[in-house]
């Protein structure tokens, strides 16, 4: 889900700023979650926006995102929000750390964030 | 046990973003998102993870090492639970694990990932009292403050620890108080520990109405029945047959 790509970082031995992860998907799906505003509200302030909307357009959905955050009392703007933040899941692809280049293997929509000893 | 952590973490109200460690198939998960929450899960188990995805949890799950640290932004989650994974963390299963350090980085990584005023609930099965020790000081060194909830700490198999941890306070939730732990005294509704008197047993104790005490027809049409099947000769059944006599002068 593109919350959980907006929230991991890398954390290779020698990283400083393993975030964003580059995105990549080969196969996407969309699995109908629970609206509800007030979580969109609350998980808000935490969302960077701007990498959101880049993973978004990355596997597909940009278009469903304005350019620029409306304001979180229009219904309709939680609503894209709440769709590609949890409904977006992407079962194929692969998470790649902007810094070192370790990729991370996303499959069967698991996304595999295991290090080997060295990298720890 | 699934039940009981979210009690613990007496989340705000409105629906949160918690992050379950040693997720495994999303059973405690799905609890989660009874109580309107979104949840990201992380397992060591690749297939109990393919379990959770198979059931279609509402959660998102990764494949990671909790002893290898939380990988998140900083002040992502608004709590954290873990329900019997991190005393696998006292484990060095591989020659280059070193409990200690794992379980410093563990927990300062999930410190940096909770919002201030976030909580955590560990429930775990120690192995011995050592391994209690070394969980909680790892924590404490982290950051955290709380402590240890022990549920019915008389009873062997009740018994449940609970690691409670606090990381910070926020304005919102300014006091951090440790909840109470259950025990069967205070169960009953008693706080100084005595058991309420409670007459069940007596309730159930044999009255004088419910004990069946005349041989009425239905006695004897049985009594007659066995007797035939073992071939002795019986009277045949009447309309006479178990009534009683009237009252002798």
């Amino acid at each position: 889900k593109l919350l959980t790509h907006n929230f991991l970082a890398s954390n290779v031995v020698g990283v400083r700023q393993g975030y964003p992860l580059r995105l990549a998907a080969t196969a996407v799906q969309t699995r109908e979650v629970d609206f509800s505003a007030d979580f969109v509200r609350n998980v808000f302030g935490r969302v960077d926006y701007g990498v959101l909307r880049e993973a978004a357009a990355g596997i597909g959905a940009g278009d469903q995102l304005p350019m620029e955050p409306d304001a979180l009392t229009n219904e309709d703007f939680l609503r894209q929000m709440h769709h590609v933040l949890l409904e977006i899941e992407v079962v194929e692809g692969s998470l790649t750390c902007p810094e070192s280049g370790r990729v991370f293997p996303i499959v069967n929509g698991i996304p595999n964030m295991l290090l080997t000893e060295d990298e720890v | 046990v699934p039940r009981r952590a979210p009690e613990l973490l007496t989340p705000p109200p409105h629906p949160c973003l918690l992050l379950d460690v040693g997720c495994g198939s999303g059973l405690s998960g799905e609890e989660l998102s009874e109580h309107g929450h979104q949840w990201i899960g992380m397992d060591i188990s690749a297939d109990m993870l393919a379990v959770a995805r198979e059931r279609e949890v509402d959660g998102d799950v990764y494949l990671a090492d909790a002893g290898q640290g939380v990988v998140f932004r900083p002040g992502m989650f608004d709590g954290a639970v873990s329900i019997s994974c991190i005393q696998w963390l006292c484990n060095a299963d591989k020659a280059a694990h070193n409990p200690r350090k794992r379980l410093a980085r563990f927990f300062s990584t999930l410190y940096t990932s909770l919002a201030r005023g976030g909580r955590a609930v560990f429930q775990f099965y120690p192995e011995n009292p050592d391994q209690v020790e070394m969980i909680t000081a790892s924590a404490m060194r982290a950051g955290f403050s709380g402590g240890l909830v022990i549920d019915y700490p008389n009873s062997t198999k009740r018994k449940k620890y609970f690691l409670v941890l606090f990381a910070g306070s926020s304005p919102e939730r300014p006091n951090n108080e440790m909840p109470q732990p259950l025990d069967d005294a205070n169960e009953a509704g008693n706080a100084n520990g005595t058991v309420p008197f409670t007459n069940e047993r007596r309730e159930h104790r044999y009255t004088g109405k419910m004990r069946r005490t005349a041989k009425d027809r239905d006695w004897v049409l049985h009594k007659k029945e066995t007797a035939r099947r073992r071939g002795q000769d019986v009277v045949p059944d009447t309309k006479y047959t178990g009534r009683r006599r009237g009252p002798k002068f």
